[in-house]
C-alpha cells in the first residue's frame, strides 16, 4: 500500500494533451499507473494515444470525474493557467492533487491552498515538485519509475534530481514511496505531512528526510519527530555554501538574514536523534545501516 | 526582486498609501538641485538593497542644499554589506512625532499571509521579535478574505495603535494590502511608519520584494529591474533562461535541478577544505533537460568567469539518459570551439543514474584532454577541487 498511491488509483492529467503533459502521461502510463481521464479545456472529446492506451479528454475537471471516478490528478498545465486548474480540481473534490508545474505565482498558490483547506477534501502536494512514486504500483508526476526496485524505505524530499540521487544510492534496499513535495515558499505537503504518514505506513521500515535552506519547515519536523516518529529517520540538508540573499534555483530556497540557514536545519535534527549525513552518499550510507541494523534485530 | 526605497515609494503612491516622494539622483550637482527644488532641510538617503542604512552612515540630514550635495557626494560609492550605493534619494525632512512598524509577508510555517505591526517602530524589527515579542502583533491573513476594514482593526488593536490615529492606520494598511496583492508582493514593509506634530501618518520608508513568477500579469514590472546594479554573468544567464548565482569561488558548477546544484556546492566547499581552500565559483541549474545547447550555454556562463580555474559538470541522468548528456557535453565543447571560445580549462564530470554507464564511455572515447570523468560525486568534488588548486 504505502502511503497517497497504489494500485487502484485512478489518475487524471490536466494540461494532458501539452507537450510536457502528453511526454510524462506516456511515462507514467509505461510505468503501470492506472490513467484513466485527461483534461484540457477546448479539447473535450479528443482521444489522446499513447502506448497502446486511449486515454479519454474532457474539458473540466468535474466531467472527467464522472465519466471515469478519478481521484487523483496531475497538474501540467502552464503557471498562469495553474491557479484555475487547481481550483477546478477542488470544486470536483478531487481527494489529491500534484501540481508539478514550476513558476506559479506564490499569491496563486496561497489561494488555491486556502481553498483546498476550506474544501477539507483535496490534498495538494506542491507546486514545483516532480510528484510521487509508490514503486512497482502508481507514479503520479516526473519521477523515472525504472531507478529502483520496491524497498521499505520512504522517501520525502523537496528536491526532485536530489530524490532520484538517493532513491539511485538506495537501490540495493528499495524505496516504498518516494514523495518530491516542492521548493517553493508555499507548498500544499510538507515533510511533516510524510513523516506522519511514512510513521503509519507499515511497508515504511526507515525514512530518509532531504530539505534545502529556506523556510523553516526542516526545525518543524524535527520537532515532530521528537513527538511522533518511532521509526529510524536520516536526514541531509542541501545549500550549506549557500549566500544570505539569494535565491538558489527553487523559489523558496533563500537564507534570509539568520533563519533558513542549513546548518540550524541540521542541528535542530540532530537535536533530536535523526542522523544527518555530510553528502549525499554518507547520507544513503545512514540510511542503509539504519534499515540493516533494523534487519539484524 | 527586492526594490529600491524610491521603487517602493512609487508603489505606495500609486495605491494611496500616504508617503513622501522625492527625487532620486545620481551625483552631488543632482542633489543640490533637487534640494533647492524641496527646500527646507532635507535627508540623503542611500538607495541600496539592504537593511541597515543608517547605522552604516547611509542616511545623512542636510539643511542645505549645499549640505545636501556634500552629503550625497559623501554616501555615493559608499559599500553598505556589499553594495554599492550608486544613487540617492533626496527627501523633505519629515517632523516626527511617534515611530511604528507595519509589514505584509509570507508565512510560510502556516502557508498564508502574515501582518506584523508595532508601536515599537524605527528600529530593527528582528531585534524587537527577539527581545520584546511581546510589543510585535502577529496577525495571519486569510488569502481568501484578504484584509478589509474589519481586518485592519483587528491588526492595528493588535499592535495597539493609539486611538488619535486608528481609522488612519486602519485605512494605511488596507492600501497596503492593495500594494501587496495588486503588485504580487511577497513583502511590503513600512519601517517606520511615522506621526508627524500634525498628526498626520505616513510612510517614511518602504521595503518591498515582486515575484518574478507573477511578471505574466505585471508588464510594468519590468522597468524596476536595475540592469546596470545586476551582474553581468548572471544578467546573461538570465537572457538564455537558465538558472545562474554568481559566487565568490574559482570552482565552476554547472548541474540538473536546484537541489543537486546546492548539494554539489557543499560537495565541493567540502572537498575544498583539502586543497587550498578553493570554493565554488556559482550555482548554475541547467535543468532536467540538459540537451546541448542547453549545455553549451551553461559552459559558455561558466568559463566566462575568469575567477573559474575548473568545472564540475554534474549531472544525475533521470528522464534525460546519461548518454544524451554526454553527447551533450561532447557537442557543447565542439560549439564553443567553433565560436571560437575552445575550451581550456579542465572539466570533471560524473554522470549517474540512467545509462550512466554508456555516458561515461562516450566521455572517454570522445578523446578530450580538458574532460576528466569520474564515477562518484564525492571523488569527483575532490578531482574538481585539486584542480582548481593547481592551476
Amino acid at each position: 500500500m504505502s502511503i497517497f498511491l497504489n494500485k487502484s488509483t485512478k489518475v487524471l492529467v490536466q494540461g494532458i494533451t501539452g507537450a510536457e503533459g502528453s511526454k510524462h502521461t506516456a511515462r507514467m502510463l509505461a510505468s503501470g499507473t492506472n490513467i484513466v481521464a485527461g483534461v484540457t479545456p477546448g479539447k473535450g472529446g479528443q482521444v489522446f494515444e499513447a502506448n497502446g492506451h486511449s486515454i479519454p479528454v474532457f474539458n473540466s475537471v468535474a466531467e472527467a470525474v464522472t465519466a471515469t471516478g478519478a481521484d487523483v490528478s496531475v497538474v501540467f498545465v502552464p503557471p498562469k493557467f495553474a491557479k484555475d486548474a487547481v481550483l477546478s480540481a477542488i470544486d470536483a473534490k478531487i481527494h489529491l492533487c500534484v501540481v508539478i508545474t514550476e513558476g506559479i505565482a506564490v499569491h496563486d498558490t496561497a489561494e488555491f491552498f486556502a481553498r483546498a483547506q476550506q474544501s477539507g477534501t483535496t490534498r495538494i502536494i506542491g507546486p514545483n515538485c516532480p510528484g510521487l512514486i509508490t514503486v512497482g504500483e502508481c507514479n503520479v508526476g516526473i519521477i523515472p519509475a525504472d531507478i529502483t526496485g520496491a524497498g521499505r524505505i520512504g522517501l520525502v524530499s523537496k528536491s526532485g534530481t536530489l530524490t532520484y540521487q538517493m532513491m539511485y544510492e538506495l537501490r540495493d534496499i528499495g524505496i516504498s514511496t518516494a514523495v518530491g513535495i516542492g521548493g517553493d515558499p508555499i507548498i500544499g505537503t510538507t515533510h511533516i505531512d510524510c513523516l506522519r504518514m511514512f510513521q503509519d505506513d507499515p511497508d515504511t521500515d526507515v525514512i530518509v528526510m532531504i530539505g534545502e535552506i529556506g523556510g523553516d519547515a526542516e526545525e518543524r519536523a524535527a520537532a515532530f519527530i521528537k513527538e511522533h516518529v518511532t521509526k529510524p529517520v536520516v536526514g541531509y540538508v542541501a545549500g550549506f555554501t549557500a549566500p544570505e540573499g539569494k535565491t538558489m534555483g527553487h523559489a523558496g530556497a533563500i537564507v534570509s538574514g539568520s533563519s533558513g540557514t542549513a546548518e540550524a536545519k541540521k542541528l535542530a535534527l540532530e537535536a533530536v536523534g535523526v542522523k544527518v549525513g555530510k553528502t549525499p552518499s554518507e547520507t544513503a550510507r545512514l540510511a542503509r545501516e539504519a534499515y540493516n541494523a533494523l534487519v539484524r534485530a | 526582486m527586492d526594490l529600491y526605497e524610491y521603487q517602493a515609494k512609487e508603489l505606495f503612491a500609486k495605491h494611496g498609501v500616504p508617503t513622501q516622494s522625492g527625487v532620486v539622483v545620481t551625483d552631488a550637482s543632482a542633489a543640490v538641485a533637487a534640494a533647492e527644488q524641496i527646500g527646507g532641510m532635507v535627508v540623503v538617503k542611500a538607495q541600496v538593497k539592504t537593511g541597515g542604512r543608517g547605522k552604516a552612515g547611509g542616511v545623512k540630514l542636510a539643511k542645505s542644499a549645499a549640505e545636501a550635495g556634500e552629503k550625497a557626494d559623501a554616501i555615493l560609492g559608499l559599500d553598505i554589506k556589499g553594495h554599492i550605493v550608486h544613487k540617492v534619494l533626496i527627501t523633505g525632512a519629515a517632523d516626527i512625532e511617534q515611530e511604528y512598524y507595519v509589514s505584509y509577508l509570507l508565512d510560510r510555517a502556516n502557508r498564508t499571509f502574515l501582518a506584523m505591526a508595532s508601536v515599537e517602530g524605527g528600529m530593527d524589527i528582528e531585534e524587537v521579535a527577539a527581545t520584546k515579542p511581546e510589543a510585535l502583533a502577529k496577525v495571519l491573513i486569510d488569502p481568501l478574505v484578504g484584509v478589509n476594514a474589519e481586518v485592519a482593526a483587528s491588526i492595528s488593536d493588535t499592535a495597539g495603535f493609539p486611538a488619535d490615529i486608528r481609522e488612519q492606520v486602519i485605512e494605511v494598511l488596507q492600501r497596503l494590502w492593495d500594494v501587496f496583492v495588486k503588485e504580487d508582493a511577497t513583502l511590503v514593509e513600512v519601517n517606520p511608519l511615522v506621526k508627524t506634530p500634525e498628526g498626520q501618518v505616513m510612510a517614511l520608508d518602504g521595503k518591498v520584494t515582486i515575484d518574478e513568477n507573477a511578471e505574466f500579469r505585471h508588464a510594468d514590472h519590468a522597468a524596476l529591474v536595475d540592469l546596470a546594479a545586476e551582474n553581468g554573468l548572471e544578467l546573461k544567464a538570465k537572457e538564455k533562461g537558465l538558472n545562474y548565482v554568481k559566487l565568490e569561488g574559482e570552482v565552476g558548477i554547472i548541474g540538473n535541478g536546484a537541489g543537486l546544484v546546492m548539494s554539489t556546492l557543499d560537495v565541493v566547499a567540502y572537498a575544498g577544505e583539502k586543497h587550498k581552500g578553493v570554493r565554488p565559483a556559482n550555482f548554475l541549474d541547467i535543468g532536467g533537460g540538459a540537451s546541448a545547447q542547453v549545455m553549451a550555454d551553461g559552459l559558455e556562463i561558466v568559463l566566462g568567469d575568469p575567477d573559474v580555474k575548473s568545472v564540475f559538470v554534474n549531472v544525475f541522468g533521470g528522464i534525460t539518459a546519461c548518454d544524451a548528456v554526454a553527447n551533450g557535453i561532447v557537442q557543447a565543447i565542439a560549439l564553443l570551439e567553433g565560436q571560437g571560445e575552445p575550451v581550456t580549462k579542465p572539466i570533471v564530470c560524473r554522470l549517474d543514474g540512467n545509462n550512466a554507464a554508456a555516458g561515461r564511455d562516450i566521455l572517454s572515447k570522445a578523446n578530450l584532454s580538458v574532460i576528466h570523468v569520474v564515477e562518484t560525486m564525492d571523488d569527483a568534488a575532490d578531482r574538481v577541487a585539486a584542480l582548481a588548486a593547481g592551476a
